[in-house]
């Protein structure tokens, strides 16, 4: 690789928040499901979002990244307010999401879907890509619907990528993958992590959120009841695990 | 019946097809990526006929300009269309948005008919193809006049260049990602409404041109598309919504079925599309092209 390491810090100071999420409040039709959400990224952190299926984790991705605007609250990324934007603008400030559902394109081909987010600078290009995960370029031509879960994941995580994001969002990374899979993602997340990418991370598989995340946000019924720095970990496991036990 | 008056009926078919080929693959181009039927298409096809029937009158304009600048001024009206008016119903039923396009058909009907009886005192035109495409070619087994070559022709090269772009361009992976899921394709970064926008545009351009290669041989009249559009709406449900090649395959294929099903029992010309239609919604109803909701 050519591209010198850059260190976590950057201009900014450290202290002061890449993005911070204040009083977010979100809706789906009549249903309320965020109350007054408060968290913060600093510049090259990994945090984490945790917590059971439906307390709020993917609605505040996409309440961050725009993609679902019926919302309160504030988002200030980078000093700048994203919360009148929508997601193709928020996108051009530098966050980047991978849903859930990893959301390949099957009516484009792997290559198109790795070249469909506008190229910027800082961005990964075609060859970065296929050096990371070499079978994308074993399939370039082929219909994204064809690659195996894993590979749909690799996918979806480099896609995004190319527009050299400053905050990644993704939303369980892990799920339904086989533990090799899994461990290949977490080394490319703590690769781009050493780099001084930011990344909000939700997640289930404990073990995997707290290799990579600096702190842990605990979300129940839509409301951060808890944070936990990586160094609490150990001495709080009991807590974390009875947060995620159904 | 010989074999001549065949081969004309199939070629008579082909012009025909080659219209219903330019309209439907419009109306492909528009549903696969606004979710939305647009009834004013037959509207606008007129509209591109007028259009170049008064760029004649007004500025001296002949065909080979016409060509170019008829689709452009309709594309630019349904993009302006689109924005104001058809982006308000995205997300409600599709009975709303059917009816406003079916009431701006009315509307611009209307209007053409009233602008050329006040300021041409006639109700319908007709109009000169070129010199260069006047007369006939002689096939060998058949004469045939040389401006219908063109339109089969022409018609012939926009679908395959229609279908090159969305399926091996830059352009064509953003409109196909559009289509499949707008909400990521936003988020990647890429101004989905834009695109709509866009897209809408060269739908209605492709109607506005098939109407300006309509005027030569139909004449130009306020309700030249009311007719066509309704044969154009069964071949997009014989074909499938809103699949590109279906559209261009089964335009072609109904018009010279129908050309030479009139030429074998006259009766059954004006019904010959909607039975076929009708056979086909019976045994593939998402169309012969089309895939089942749901599987996209």
């Amino acid at each position: 690789m050519t591209a010198p390491a850059v260190s976590p810090a950057r201009p900014t100071s450290q202290n002061a928040p890449l993005l911070e999420v204040r009083d977010l409040n979100a809706f789906y039709g009549q249903s309320h499901v965020l109350h007054g959400v408060n968290l913060h990224v600093r510049p090259g952190e990994v945090v984490s979002l945790i917590g059971r299926n439906g307390a709020g984790k993917t609605t505040t991705l996409k309440s961050i990244m725009g993609v679902l605007r019926s919302r309160t609250g504030q988002i200030t990324f980078d000093g700048q307010d994203l919360t009148r934007l929508p997601s193709n603008r928020v996108a051009a400030r530098g966050l980047a999401w991978v849903p859930e559902e990893r959301a390949i394109l099957s009516s484009l081909t792997v290559r198109e879907n790795l070249e469909l987010p506008p190229a910027r600078p800082g961005g990964w290009n075609l060859e970065r890509a296929y050096e990371a995960f070499p079978v994308l370029r074993e399939r370039g031509h082929h219909p994204g619907s064809k690659l195996s879960g894993g590979e749909q994941q690799m996918l979806a995580i480099v896609r995004v990528l190319r527009s050299g994001p400053k905050l990644l969002l993704l939303d369980e990374p892990s799920e339904g993958l086989a533990p090799v899979i899994v461990q290949r993602i977490g080394d490319m997340l703590a690769e781009l992590r050493r780099e001084g990418l930011s990344v909000i991370l939700v997640e289930q598989n404990l073990k995997f959120a707290t290799r990579l995340a600096d702190r842990h946000y605990v979300f129940v019924d839509g409301q951060v009841v808890d944070e936990v720095r990586a160094d609490e970990v150990e001495a709080r496991r009991a807590d974390l695990l009875r947060y995620l036990s159904v | 019946m010989n074999t001549q008056l065949l081969l004309i009926q199939v070629f008579n078919g082909l012009v025909n097809g080659a219209f219903y080929a330019l309209l439907s693959l419009g109306l492909a181009v528009i549903f696969g990526m606004l979710r939305i039927v647009n009834f004013m298409h037959g509207a606008l096809y007129m509209l591109g006929a007028f259009t170049a029937f008064a760029l004649g009158q007004a500025f001296g304009l002949g065909f080979w300009p016409s060509l170019i600048l008829a689709p452009i001024i309709v594309a630019l009206l349904g993009m302006v269309l689109e924005r104001t008016l058809l982006s308000r119903l995205y997300g409600l039923d599709p009975s709303y948005n059917l009816l406003l396009t079916f009431g701006l058909t009315l509307l611009t009907q209307d209007l053409v008919k009233q602008v050329m009886l006040s300021q041409y005192a006639v109700s319908s035109a007709p109009y000169t193809p070129p010199a260069a495409l006047a007369g006939v070619v002689n096939l060998g087994f058949v004469v045939f006049p040389k401006y219908r070559l063109f339109v089969i022709a022409l018609s012939l090269v926009l679908c395959l260049l229609t279908w090159f772009v969305i399926e091996k361009t830059r352009v064509g992976a953003i409109i196909r990602a559009s289509t499949e899921n707008p909400g990521v394709t936003r988020a990647f970064g890429i101004d989905v409404g834009k695109w709509v926008t866009g897209v809408f545009g060269v739908g209605v351009g492709l109607a506005g041109l098939a109407g300006v290669l309509a005027a030569p041989i139909y004449s130009v009249e306020p309700y030249m598309g009311s007719e066509l559009i309704i044969t154009t709406f069964a071949v997009v449900v014989i074909g499938g919504l809103g699949s590109i090649l279906g559209s261009v395959v089964t335009g072609f294929a109904v018009g010279v079925l129908a050309a030479v099903g009139a030429a074998i029992y006259p009766p059954i010309a004006n019904t010959l599309v909607f039975i076929l239609m009708a056979l086909v919604l019976l045994v593939r109803p998402s169309g012969l092209f089309g895939l089942p909701e749901g599987t996209r």
